[in-house]
C-alpha cells in the first residue's frame, strides 16, 4: 500500500507500473522453461529412481547373507549384487547425463517399468534365496537363472532353434492347408458340403487328444510333431478364413462380373483380399495353438527343443532350469507374435485404426 | 392401371454421332416380366415392361422406393436373366455381365484395400489389359477431379469423392451404356447437385447410353432427356415423356417446374404443388 503511494508521486501512472514488472517477468519465465525443455533437459527422474533401486538390489544381493537350507547353495550371489548395481550405476548416469546428450527419448517411456522391474527383483531375491519364504527346489533366485544360462547356453540355444523351426514347419503347414481349405468352403458349395462337416467333427477336438494316432500315422516322429502343430494352427485358421470369404459383400463381386471378373479373378483378387482381416485373426489364434501343443508335441520323439528342455528339467527336478527355458519360450513367443503383428500391419496398411501389439 | 408406352415425337435427336470414341448402346427390353421365388410363393416385381433406349439416349426411370427398377437394372447389366420377356443390346440378346454395360450402384463399393488408382484399374485388369492401357486409368481420374488421390485407400475419401471414384471406374471401361441405381442417394444435398451437372458434362463428353435409376424428380428431370415414370411393385411403365429442354438446364426453368408438376401426378404426390 505505502509502495503504491510513493511510486504515485512519480511519473509513471501505478496500473502502468505494476504492469511492467509483469510484462518483463513473463518473457524470462518462458525462456527458462524452453530451455528446461530442449536445451538443458534435466535429469530423467523415472530413471534415476528406477537406477537407485537397482543399486538398493544389489546391495540386498550382496550384503544380506543367503538362508541355508540343506544342501542348497547358490552360486553368483555376489556376482550377481555386483552386476545389478553396476547396472544401477549406468542407468543412474544415463538418466543424469543422458537428457543432455539426447539419448534418453526412446527410453523415456518405460522408466516406471524399470522401477517396477527393480522392486520385482529385489521381492523375488529377498523371497527366495535370503529369506527362503518360496523354497527350493520349486524355486529360484534371479542368480540362478543366471548361472543356468551361463552354463547351459549350447543346449538352450539348441532347444531354441530347434523349437523355432518346429514351430515355423507346423504353423506354415498348418496356416496353409487351414487357408485353402477356408477359401475352398467359403468358395465352392461343393467342398463347402464335404469339408464343412469334417471341420466341425475334428476341429474342436483338442490336438494333443490326437497324439497316439498322430504318432501312427507319421513317418517320423517329427513329422507327427509338426502335424500336432499344423493341426492346432489349420483349425482356427480355416474357421475364420471360410467365415471371411463367406461374408464378402455381395456386391463386391457384382462389381467385378460387370467389369468381365473371370471366376479367378473373383477368388484371388475380391474375395481374398476382402477376408484378409478375419485370416489374420485365425492367424493369430492358431499361432497360440500352436505354442500351447508345443511342449507335447516335443513331449515325444524329439531330442531338442524348449517344450522338450521344460519335460527334461522337471524330469530331474531342476526348476531353475525349467524357469530358465519358460523365459526364452517367452520371449520366443512372444517374438513371433510381434513378427506376426508386423507383417498384418504391411498387409493391412489399407485399414485403419489396427491395434497396436 | 393402364400401362401406356406413350408415343412420342423426338423433338430433338440423341447426341450420339459427335463423341469421342464410344458409341452409345441401343437397348430393346421387350415384354420384360420378372419375379423373384421366395419360400412364401413367387413375388413380382416386374410386370410386362417394353422400353426401347436410343443410342446414346439418357433415360431416367423413376419410381416409388422398391418398386422393382433396381432389378430391371440387374436385368440389363447380365447379372441375372429375366423369368420372361427379352432384352437385347445392339441386337444381341444380353445373358451375362459385360464390360460394355457398367453398373454404378448407390454405393460406391470400391474396394478398400485397393488404392483408388487400383481401384478405378480394376475393369482393365480383370481383363487382363491393364499393361497396355495404364493411361486410361489416369485420364479417367483426371476425368473426375481425383488425380492427386490417386494414392490414397476408399477410407481417407469422403463420400462424394468415392462416389466419383466409382464413375471413374466405370467410364474407365469406356462402356457403351453406363447403368447407374441411384449413384447420388447417399450423399448429401450440395456434393449431389454438383454431381448432377458432372455426370450431364462426362455423359456429353463421351457418348455412352444412360440408364438412370432414381426416386427424385428433381434430379430426373434435371438430367435425363427421357424419364419413364414406374408404377407400385409390381412395376409397370406407368407413363414416358420427353424432357424438352437443352443443356446445359437451369433448375429454376419455369418447363423444369411444370414438368416436375406432371411427374408427380403420376406419381399421385401433385397436392402439394
Amino acid at each position: 500500500m505505502s509502495s503504491a503511494t510513493l511510486t504515485s508521486t512519480g511519473v509513471v501512472p501505478p496500473g502502468a507500473e505494476a504492469a511492467a514488472p509483469a510484462a518483463v517477468a513473463a518473457p524470462a519465465e518462458e525462456t527458462r522453461r524452453a530451455r528446461t525443455s530442449a536445451g538443458n533437459p534435466g535429469v530423467w527422474w523415472s530413471g534415476a529412481i528406477a537406477a537407485l533401486i537397482w543399486i538398493a538390489v544389489g546391495a540386498v544381493t550382496r550384503f544380506i547373507p543367503n538362508a541355508s537350507i540343506g544342501f542348497t547353495e547358490w552360486n553368483l550371489t555376489a556376482e550377481f549384487g555386483t552386476g545389478t548395481a553396476l547396472v544401477g550405476g549406468l542407468l543412474l548416469a544415463l538418466a543424469v547425463i543422458g537428457p543432455r546428450l539426447g539419448a534418453v527419448a526412446p527410453v523415456r517411456g518405460s522408466g516406471p517399468w524399470l522401477i517396477a522391474l527393480a522392486a520385482l527383483t529385489a521381492v523375488w531375491q529377498l523371497l527366495t534365496a535370503k529369506y527362503a519364504v518360496l523354497p527350493a527346489p520349486f524355486f529360484a533366485p534371479p542368480q540362478a537363472l543366471v548361472e543356468v544360462y551361463l552354463d547351459d547356453y549350447a543346449r538352450l540355444a539348441d532347444s531354441f532353434w530347434n523349437s523355432l523351426k518346429l514351430l515355423a514347419h507346423g504353423f506354415f503347414l498348418g496356416a496353409a492347408i487351414g487357408f485353402l481349405t477356408g477359401v475352398g468352403m467359403g468358395w465352392s458349395r461343393v467342398v463347402g458340403y464335404w469339408v464343412h462337416p469334417l471341420v466341425r467333427f475334428i476341429g474342436p477336438i483338442p490336438p494333443t487328444a490326437l497324439l497316439p494316432l498322430a504318432f501312427f500315422f507319421s513317418p517320423s516322429s517329427y513329422a507327427a510333431a509338426v502335424f500336432l502343430i499344423a493341426l492346432a494352427t489349420g483349425f482356427p485358421v480355416a474357421v475364420l478364413t471360410w467365415s471371411g470369404v463367406a461374408s464378402v459383400n455381395r456386391n463386391y463381386y457384382d462389381v467385378a462380373r460387370t467389369m468381365g471378373a473371370s471366376e479367378w479373378f473373383l477368388v484371388l483378387r475380391v474375395a481374398i483380399p476382402a477376408a484378409l482381416p478375419q485370416v489374420f485373426v485365425g492367424l493369430f489364434m492358431g499361432l497360440g495353438g500352436a505354442f500351447s501343443v508345443l511342449v507335447v508335441a516335443e513331449m515325444m520323439g524329439v531330442k531338442s527343443g524348449l517344450g522338450w528342455y521344460l519335460t527334461w528339467a522337471q524330469g530331474w527336478a531342476s526348476y531353475t532350469n525349467m524357469y530358465a527355458a519358460l523365459i526364452i519360450m517367452a520371449l520366443l513367443c512372444s517374438g513371433l507374435i510381434t513378427l506376426l503383428f508386423g507383417v498384418r500391419d504391411r498387409v493391412l496398411s489399407w485399414q485403419k485404426g489396427t491395434l497396436k501389439w | 392401371m393402364v400401362s401406356a408406352v406413350i408415343e412420342r415425337k423426338r423433338e430433338h435427336e440423341a447426341p450420339a454421332a459427335d463423341k469421342a470414341g464410344v458409341v452409345g448402346s441401343h437397348i430393346d427390353i421387350r415384354g420384360v416380366s420378372h419375379r423373384f421365388d421366395l419360400k412364401e410363393g413367387p413375388l413380382p416385381v416386374l410386370d410386362d415392361v417394353s422400353l426401347d433406349v436410343k443410342p446414346g439416349e439418357f433415360v431416367a426411370l423413376l419410381g416409388p422406393s422398391g418398386c422393382g427398377k433396381s432389378t430391371l437394372l440387374r436385368l440389363v447389366a447380365g447379372l441375372e436373366p429375366p423369368s420372361d420377356g427379352s432384352i437385347r443390346q445392339d441386337g444381341r440378346s444380353i445373358t451375362r455381365p459385360d464390360p460394355s454395360r457398367i453398373v454404378v450402384f448407390q454405393d460406391p463399393t470400391l474396394f478398400p484395400w485397393r488404392t483408388v488408382w487400383d481401384n478405378v484399374a480394376l475393369g482393365l485388369q480383370a481383363r487382363g489389359v491393364l499393361s497396355r492401357e495404364r493411361s486410361r486409368v489416369d485420364e479417367a481420374l483426371s476425368l473426375v477431379g481425383l488425380s492427386e488421390f490417386a494414392k490414397t485407400h476408399p477410407h481417407q475419401l469422403s463420400g462424394g469423392m468415392a462416389q466419383r471414384v466409382a464413375l471413374a471406374r466405370a467410364i474407365v471401361n469406356e462402356p457403351s451404356l453406363l447403368v447407374l441405381d441411384e449413384p447420388l442417394g447417399k450423399l448429401d444435398s450440395l456434393t449431389r447437385l454438383a454431381m448432377q451437372s458432372e455426370l450431364v458434362s462426362m455423359w456429353q463428353r463421351t457418348g455412352f447410353t444412360v440408364l438412370l435409376v432414381t426416386h427424385d424428380v428433381e434430379e430426373a428431370l434435371f438430367l435425363a432427356q427421357r424419364v419413364v415414370v414406374f408404377s407400385e411393385r409390381p412395376a409397370k411403365i406407368k407413363a414416358d415423356f420427353e424432357v424438352d429442354l437443352p443443356y446445359p438446364r437451369h433448375r429454376g426453368s419455369p418447363r423444369l417446374a411444370e414438368l416436375r408438376h406432371h411427374a408427380l401426378g403420376l406419381l399421385g404426390l401433385d397436392a402439394t404443388w
